[in-house]
């Protein structure tokens, strides 16, 4: 037993050991990075870092698949007939899987051909037959697996058979085969299955011929072996229908009702890839979807990647397929391009990167701070909007922006396919077409009233950032059709002065005003304040936008009123025409400038038809012009056309045409061939990093700070002292030293 | 004890049908069946059929309660409370909504909670009784006042100012740490550093005052002046005497929350990208999926029962004189 003085020298020594022991771990302390989310040397490797919010992509079935979130994975693991040139703007189709634009043949009622320039009234189908490439293989996975018999290694398969399989990487044997036509008729029909929830079954049904009656034949094949009891795979490969044929194992044929030009967009979405029957059987087995076995989660597909590692709501890894083909990189872009680098790959085969793993990061805190820290390449690699939140920060903050700049990070941006809209109500009274000739005219004067006051450059710079382009028409740059100034100005609102557009002054739209039968903002008859009603489906009329707007018709003596409701019940006001100003935006499904002008053509009025036109707007001559245009295939007639829609909506003013909104990615340093935009999907395969650089970065940007340590080390040392003298005299004190508290 | 035991078991059962019962309700109170079916089909997927198909699948097309046009006892048996009840008694969790299997999924997510959870509970307690047996120690000197100040001062911010600030000081300026993620094995431990401080900070200054109280009643008791005049060390008595005399209440907390471990840390995972049980849960009720929400629910409870009967036992061990009749 040891007595007070060797306790006490005991604890002496313990504290000297302590101390050493904390002073070796500091002084084995490096300089390299131990804040690395990755496995050591990761960096290092040919792999893109990028991350993921809210929660996994849901449906990754090419039949079920339309949200954003879904696409980086779905056009990087399949291959529609087309796609998008990922450079070339305004956006051009090219070739996919298959082996050209196809044009189409046009036939009559009776089936008898017509000449490429018949009516477009007069054509009853058009028929796409699409040649495809040969040679083209599906990725390695276990549904085309097979023995030295032949015979299939995972079909049939108990439910016995799964235990423990819960991932495409638990069934060690795989093959492949090669793509053919009929894998692509077979993804036709399974858009009217029973048994696939698909998005795009209405559209498609309206264009493709036979597909309507085929899906409500299946729904009665599918009735008849419900009531048969047999839960067995519905092999689609024996119901087919005419609209969708393989005329031989390389040519596909569509045929499509009327003359529908846009048809060969919708080629080039995911909806329309090839899904191979061995998929589709392999996983209608017993038991496959409960172990998460199913094309949402594992897809099968012949593009650059394939889906290799899937943790829900955790982790997602693409890596590339050995049995993709390499695309080459394309040679020709827009003007800098080539200046930018971007034409550096011309002609090498694609992708580039041999992994792409996509990280959950739910917080923005986290997944900014990684992106800064170099641990993530794209921080976000289906949202587009990083990049103009970052230039945002840099505008606000001279320290963020030269923090970005001294990492160098790329942030690009790039004028989207999409417009945000003021739109006016054509059958209101006081803002829409009027019921008189005379009423109409004033009513036109009033919208031009409003259109020049309301000065978007100056929301542009408030609420974006100047991350927006004004708008003088309906169709956004990029988009056939289009307009740069000064051909596209428009007139009503603006002047062109040393080739930029000018607002027209207040005056004039004071004077116009009064013209309406409003001067000074009061009606000239009652003498009452002209109030007007903006129609808001949030905010409770109180937000900044709303006081913006507010402001711009103060300059008028205009009052506005807002009738903030829930998105619910603004819906429901729009579907009864009862809005009389209201804000919209629009994506474009596809870059044709039909896709835009469909929102102006009377027979979609919202009210009356429960279409898209949501301001109602009629115009007969505008409606006459959208019906020859949307027959026309592209070239210099259909571009006259849409120029003269364009100015008829600019006389009539039904929108304020409000701005383009701009797409903004951010890349670090070394990405290369990094081009930001929403209509082109599949490029992960064209993107480049530079490992070496990263991890130089990585190095640089992530020493550790190590000092504060020695310093919490030394305070310890400094309390623990003092406090072990103070127990020591108060355990050796007496009563009467009066030691005890 | 043994009967005592048995019996704290059967309430337990009974008291689990309630909660599933009540979970049950309030789910359905706020949400039909068409409601999940359109969240889960989403967008533009949406159609009568769909929502039908979805329901038909998932058993959601039955009525909740009662069944009429049902015979016999399958009037209460053909309905989606007992088909989907029934199973849990036997922990069968079954599938989500989504259908995965939610067995699988709380496997797999069990060891990443416990990897956060364990640590900070341990660690947490040792800290938090040690400041407060310090505090103790030092009574009435300006040291015990600045650690209650202190104490107050920690129990008076958010947890989330302190995984903010933790992830800023530690991730961000030091980069000592992982702002989050996780990996498997001994990597674990750099992304579980941070959360785990984070952790043990955050309750220090509420468990530190409430065992300071604790402590500071047991030192004016008899047996601690008696240990004292027999001229014990003051930290042999407050060790020796005082933490085991004061272990009741803490017992009460602590025992009854360890095997709640399991069921992982809902804000801390979420932040700390921790793929464990918590942040399942929230996935889950963003999801608005009934099936693992219930079944999380119904764990928790279990698991909470197992804590009370647990603690009842421990305070066989820490104090002879309670005896179970």
């Amino acid at each position: 037993m040891l007595g007070r003085g060797g306790k006490g020298r005991c604890a002496v020594r313990g504290l000297l050991l302590a101390a050493l022991l904390g002073t070796l771990a500091l002084a084995g302390c490096s300089r390299q990075p131990v804040n690395s989310p990755y496995a050591r040397g990761a960096e290092q490797e040919n792999v893109l870092y990028t991350a993921f919010s809210q929660r996994s992509p849901k449906y990754l079935d090419p039949a079920s698949s339309y949200s954003a979130d879904e696409t980086p994975f779905t056009y990087s693991i399949y291959e529609p007939l087309y796609g998008y040139e990922y450079l070339a703007r305004p956006y051009r189709l090219t070739p996919r899987a298959a082996q050209a634009i196809t044009q189409p043949a046009y036939l009559d009622a009776d089936g008898k051909p017509l000449p490429d320039d018949a009516p477009g009234e007069s054509i009853a189908f058009s028929v796409y037959d699409i040649p495809l490439k040969h040679g083209i293989l599906f990725q390695p996975h276990p549904a085309f697996a097979r023995d030295a018999d032949g015979k299939y290694l995972y079909w049939p398969m108990k439910p016995e058979q799964l235990e423990g399989r819960f991932a495409i990487g638990d069934f060690p044997a795989t093959g492949t085969r090669e793509l053919t036509a009929h894998d692509y008729v077979y993804a036709f029909r399974r858009l009217a299955s029973p048994n696939v929830v698909s998005p795009i079954f209405g559209v498609m049904a309206e264009h493709v011929a036979g597909l309507r009656e085929y899906g409500e034949r299946l729904k009665r094949v599918q009735a008849r072996r419900e009531q048969a009891g047999d839960a067995s795979w519905l092999d689609l490969r024996k119901y087919g229908f005419d609209g969708v044929q393989a005329l031989d194992d390389h040519t596909l044929r569509v045929k499509v009702i009327g003359k529908y030009p846009q048809f060969k967009y919708w080629l080039a979405m995911t909806f329309t890839a090839p899904v191979p029957w061995e998929a589709d059987r392999f996983y209608s087995q017993a038991g496959m979807a409960r172990h998460n076995l199913s094309l949402n989660n594992w897809p099968v597909g012949t593009g650059p990647y394939m889906l290799t590692e899937s943790i829900q709501n955790r982790r997602h890894v693409l890596s590339r397929n050995p049995n993709f083909r390499g695309e080459p990189y394309p040679c020709a872009g827009e003007d800098g391009d080539r200046r930018a680098g971007l034409l550096r790959d011309c002609g090498k085969p694609t992708p580039f990167i041999d992994k792409i793993v996509f990280s959950l990061e739910k917080e923005g805190v986290p997944q900014l701070g990684k992106f800064l820290q170099g641990y993530y390449d794209v921080p976000e690699a289906d949202d587009s909007n990083y990049g103009v939140a970052m230039r945002v920060a840099a505008g606000d903050s001279p320290e963020k922006a030269e923090l970005y700049k001294d990492r160098a990070l790329q942030l690009l941006t790039s004028t989207e396919a999409q417009i945000y809209y003021l739109g006016f109500n054509w059958l209101d009274p006081v803002v829409g077409k009027g019921d008189t000739p005379e009423r109409q005219e004033k009513n036109r004067k009033l919208r031009q009233a409003i259109s020049i006051a309301f000065d978007w450059e100056q929301y542009i710079s408030i609420f974006l950032n100047d991350q927006g382009q004004a708008a003088y028409g309906p169709i956004p740059p990029n988009i056939p059709g289009y307009q740069d100034l000064p051909q596209g100005l428009n007139p009503y609102v603006y002047t062109l002065k040393q080739g930029r557009a000018e607002r027209r002054p207040i005056e004039q739209a004071r004077k116009l005003l009064a013209e309406a039968g409003y001067p000074d903002g009061r009606d000239a008859v009652t003498g009452q304040p002209l109030i007007l009603h903006f129609d808001s489906a949030g905010g409770m009329g109180s937000n900044a936008t709303v006081d913006w707007m507010r402001r711009q018709l103060k300059a008028l003596n205009v009052e506005l009123e807002v009738r903030a409701t829930d998105y619910n019940r603004f819906q429901d006001k729009m579907r009864r025409g009862a809005a009389q100003m209201f804000m919209w935006g629009w994506v474009a499904d596809y870059p044709d400038a039909e896709n835009f002008l469909f929102l102006l053509y009377g027979p979609n009025a919202k009210a009356s038809h429960g279409g898209e036109n949501a301001s109602n707007y009629q115009n007969p001559e505008f409606d006459r012009l959208f019906e020859q245009m949307r027959f026309l295939d592209d070239g210099p007639r259909k571009e006259k056309l849409v120029h003269d829609m364009v100015a008829i909506v600019q006389a009539d003013m039904p929108w304020m045409f409000g701005f383009f909104p701009k797409s903004g990615g951010a890349y670090q340093a070394w990405v290369r061939n990094a081009k930001p935009t929403q209509m082109v999907r599949n490029t992960l395969q064209y993107l480049r990093v530079d490992p070496r650089l990263r991890a130089d970065s990585i190095r640089k940007w992530n020493t550790p700070v190590w000092w504060p340590l020695w310093l919490v080390l030394a305070l310890a040392l400094a309390g623990v002292y003092p406090a072990w003298r103070v127990i020591r005299r108060r355990e050796r004190a007496t009563a009467l030293d009066g030691g005890r508290p | 004890m043994i009967s005592y035991i048995a019996r704290r078991l059967v309430y337990g059962a009974l008291i689990l049908v309630g909660v599933n019962l009540l979970t049950f309700v309030l789910f359905f109170a706020v949400n039909t069946p068409d409601d999940m079916a359109r969240l889960a089909i989403g967008g533009q997927r949406v159609s009568p059929e769909a929502v039908e198909k979805w329901k038909a699948e998932r058993g959601y097309d039955k009525p909740l309660f009662f069944n009429p046009e049902a015979q016999g006892s399958q009037k209460l048996t053909d309905t989606i409370f007992y088909a989907r009840s029934a199973p849990l008694l036997a922990f069968d969790f079954g599938f989500s909504d989504g259908g995965r299997d939610i067995g699988h999924e709380i496997r797999r997510r069990m060891i990443p909670s416990l990897a956060l959870a364990l640590p900070t509970f341990a660690l947490g307690l040792f800290v938090c009784v040690a400041f407060a047996l310090l505090l103790v120690f030092f009574k009435g000197t300006p040291l015990d006042f600045s650690g209650v100040v202190l104490c107050v001062v920690l129990l008076s911010i958010s947890g989330l100012f302190y995984i903010i600030a933790g992830q800023w000081l530690f991730a961000k300026v030091l980069r000592w740490v992982p702002y989050s993620g996780y990996m498997e094995g001994w990597n674990s431990l750099r992304f579980l550093a941070l959360p785990v401080l984070v952790g043990i900070v955050s309750r220090l200054g509420a468990e530190s005052r409430f065992y300071r109280s604790l402590f500071l009643e047991e030192i004016h008791k008899d047996y601690v002046r008696t240990a004292r005049a027999k001229g014990l060390p003051e930290r042999v008595v407050l060790f020796g005497h005082v933490l085991r005399n004061a272990m009741l209440p803490i017992l009460t907390g602590t025992v009854s929350a360890i095997p709640l471990l399991f069921m992982g840390s809902l804000i801390a995972e979420s932040f700390f990208g921790i793929p464990g049980l918590g942040s399942y849960t929230i996935d889950a009720i963003n999801a608005q999926d009934f099936s693992i929400v219930r079944a999380m629910v119904f764990l928790g409870s279990a698991l909470y029962i197992v804590g009370l009967i647990l603690a009842d036992v421990s305070y066989t061990l820490f104090d002879p004189r309670v005896r179970f009749e």
